[in-house]
């Protein structure tokens, strides 16, 4: 097949790049000019990454050799119908929340805009290109692009931040020095580190033993990135206690990239044949992923902290994902694929809506949350579309992921995985159902009364969540349903084009 | 056994060094003991994988010979060392600095608020100031 050429896949990864090193100099001088122009560089990613996705759905995949470098000796970019899926999700998000952020940022870490729009644009060129490189080593450098970026990030937060950043980054370097391994076991037996070479080369080598040992380092390595149940210790610090735009940023794109980044090596650098008999971790990763669905939501059900017990729901979620993509067949990978670009909405946005809550009222406790829906109505129904995703209700995307996700399973016979995708939902409308009852609650209780009589005088009884955090979480919202009525589009579109070839039928 | 261990020298080197970082990690309470763990834990895996590239009686891969003494004397790839291996890892240092550099910059904020690194000492104290 004849694959075409073109520049925009790299453009979209270095035009943030090249203006996050010039913001520290312009913020220097014109700090109000750094919003603006940080703002400008995601709306020029988002647009190449909407011209590349026309290009690839008219004449299929697109790559780029660096520095005109063919593959096996040069870097290659590669983008195919699931990667341009991933790169409009990234850029999308990434502009809402940069968006969302002046006003969040300003007051939840004053005088650090600069260097926090400097960092953040970082983050998301590691991002774009970790989703678009077709080379193993250039895939290990973005990883930790974007890792570092956010351990910046996150220890921008109030609190323990400081302290759950450094976790972070102890843990995520394991994570990243176990893919460095595998990388390296990988070249010792290849030769090779671009990945369609890898995958002509690899189909021969399957019995040797570095091939094996390669392979495992790299599925417990990108398992820590994706916080993954039993490596998931360092997500509920850094979600929690990081500023408030971060969190949504963090919880909306980087463990999905990674499970993007396991999904591609697992069924496109190795056949699916190999993840599946010759080393069976999809049926280990599979039951992992089962047992972090139930844990991640009864761990949710039982915070009262409203970020900790999303960063918790964040867990099980993943848990969803990985279970789709490790069903390994077509319905099971479509529902994984599906449910990644669902859940980055949702989660992003109730992460979003609780910055709001903070940013207005300074409540984070659950219970505090009474007559909220008075106060906050649109901050509140943005809440409650987005739960009702998570939940899986009718209109919104989440229900018809968790549909593909359950067809899968009912495919492959794994009865009890069906059984934990409902419990996992039953779990789900648990911790969800809970906080919006609380948010349309009447004050009925005596001192919460009292309480909001005092405070309720003057400005509280209006929304007065500015409008540059107001409109992304709608916009959101809005997208958790489109997803759901539209999702025929994004199957047949960008995600059956791409099955990898070899998955059960 | 033994044969077996020598055969494998650089492996039983970097698995060794592995879990020397991998104890300092778990084992020890003070943060910067935690830090100095990782870095010999990267550390291993990049003597590693320059030791996958090491090769007795080879050459470094530069053509030998010069436009004045003639034509340059054609070498077959067998005696050169594989350079790219060294030159992935060169990355992979400068990766592993730039993590360290974030980690010790942390480790002074830490410091700077809670006045330890100790990490039982650190958690009574964020435990105390709520």
């Amino acid at each position: 097949m004849n694959i075409h050429q073109s520049a925009t896949p790299i453009l979209i990864v270095v035009v943030p790049l090249i203006i996050s090193f010039i913001l520290p100099l312009l913020g220097w001088r014109h700090r109000r000019l750094v919003f603006p122009v940080s703002v400008l560089a995601l709306l020029c990613s988002f647009g190449l990454s909407l011209v590349l996705a026309g290009r690839i759905l008219n004449v299929g995949p697109v790559e780029y050799f660096m520095g005109g470098w063919e593959p096996p000796w040069g870097i290659a970019f590669y983008v195919d119908h699931l990667a341009v899926l991933m790169l409009l999700l990234l850029t999308f998000v990434t502009l809402l929340v940069a968006i969302y952020s002046k006003k969040s940022i300003l007051k939840e870490a004053p005088d650090q805009e600069v260097p926090f729009y400097s960092v953040y644009l970082i983050l998301v060129s590691g991002l774009t290109g970790l989703v678009s490189t077709a080379d193993m080593f250039n895939l290990y450098v973005f990883l930790e692009i974007t890792s570092i970026s956010c351990y910046a990030l996150v220890s921008l937060g109030r609190g323990m931040a400081v302290v759950s950043a450094f976790r972070y980054v102890i843990l995520g370097t394991v994570g990243a020095a176990f893919y460095l391994l595998s990388v390296g076991y990988l070249y010792s037996v290849t030769g090779s580190l671009n990945m369609t070479d890898l995958a002509r080369i690899l189909p021969g080598l399957y019995e040797s033993n570095a091939v094996l040992v390669g392979f495992a380092f790299f599925v417990i390595g990108i398992s820590i990135k994706m916080a993954l149940f039993p490596m998931h210790a360092w997500l509920p610090g850094a979600y929690s206690n990081a500023p408030s735009a971060v969190s949504a940023l963090v919880a909306g794109t980087t463990t999905k990239v990674a499970a993007y980044v396991l999904a591609r090596v697992m069924f496109f650098v190795f056949e699916p044949s190999f993840s599946v008999e010759t080393l069976p971790v999809t049926t280990v990763l599979s039951w992992t992923a089962a047992v972090a669905m139930i844990l991640g939501s009864v761990m949710a059900i039982v915070q009262s902290d409203l970020k900790r017990m999303l960063a918790y729901s964040s867990i099980a979620q993943i848990g969803y994902i990985v279970l789709g993509i490790c069903l390994a067949n077509e319905m099971g990978f479509t529902g994984g694929i599906l449910h990644l670009v669902n859940h980055a909405f949702m989660k992003c946005c109730l992460f979003l809506v609780a910055g709001a809550i903070v940013y207005q009222t300074g409540r984070r406790e659950i219970h505090t949350f009474r007559k909220l829906s008075r106060t906050m109505p649109l901050t509140t129904a943005a809440f409650t579309i987005c739960a009702f995703g998570m939940i899986g209700l009718p209109p919104t995307g989440g229900f018809f992921s968790k549909v593909y996700l359950i067809l899968g399973a009912i495919d492959q016979e794994q009865w009890v995985f069906v059984g934990v995708i409902l419990v996992s939902s039953v779990l789900a409308i648990g911790y969800l159902a809970n906080v919006v009852r609380y948010m349309y609650l009447p004050a009925d209780d005596d001192e919460i009364a009292t309480e909001m009589t005092v405070s309720s005088h003057g400005e509280l009884e209006r929304e007065n969540v500015p409008l540059t955090m107001l409109v992304p979480m709608l916009i959101l919202a809005a997208g958790v349903v489109l997803l759901g009525l539209f999702n025929g589009v994004v199957v047949s579109q960008f995600i059956d084009p791409a099955i990898p070839i070899g998955l059960l039928r | 056994m033994l044969e077996f261990i020598i055969g494998h020298f650089n492996n039983a080197t970097y698995i060794m060094l592995m879990m020397i970082g991998f104890y300092a990690m778990i084992g020890k309470t003070n943060l910067v003991k935690k830090l100095v763990g990782m870095n010999i834990f990267q550390w291993s895996i990049i003597l590693f994988v320059v030791s996958l590239s090491a090769k007795r009686d080879a050459t470094i891969p530069i053509v030998f010979g010069s436009h004045s003494s003639g034509s340059p004397v054609p070498l077959d790839a067998s005696s050169y060392v594989n350079p790219l291996p060294h030159v992935l890892m060169l990355t992979a240092i400068v990766v592993g600095v730039a993590t360290t550099g974030v980690a010790l910059a942390l480790l002074l904020r830490i410091y700077r608020r809670y006045g330890t690194l100790e990490e039982d000492e650190l958690l009574q104290r964020v435990r105390s100031s709520g």
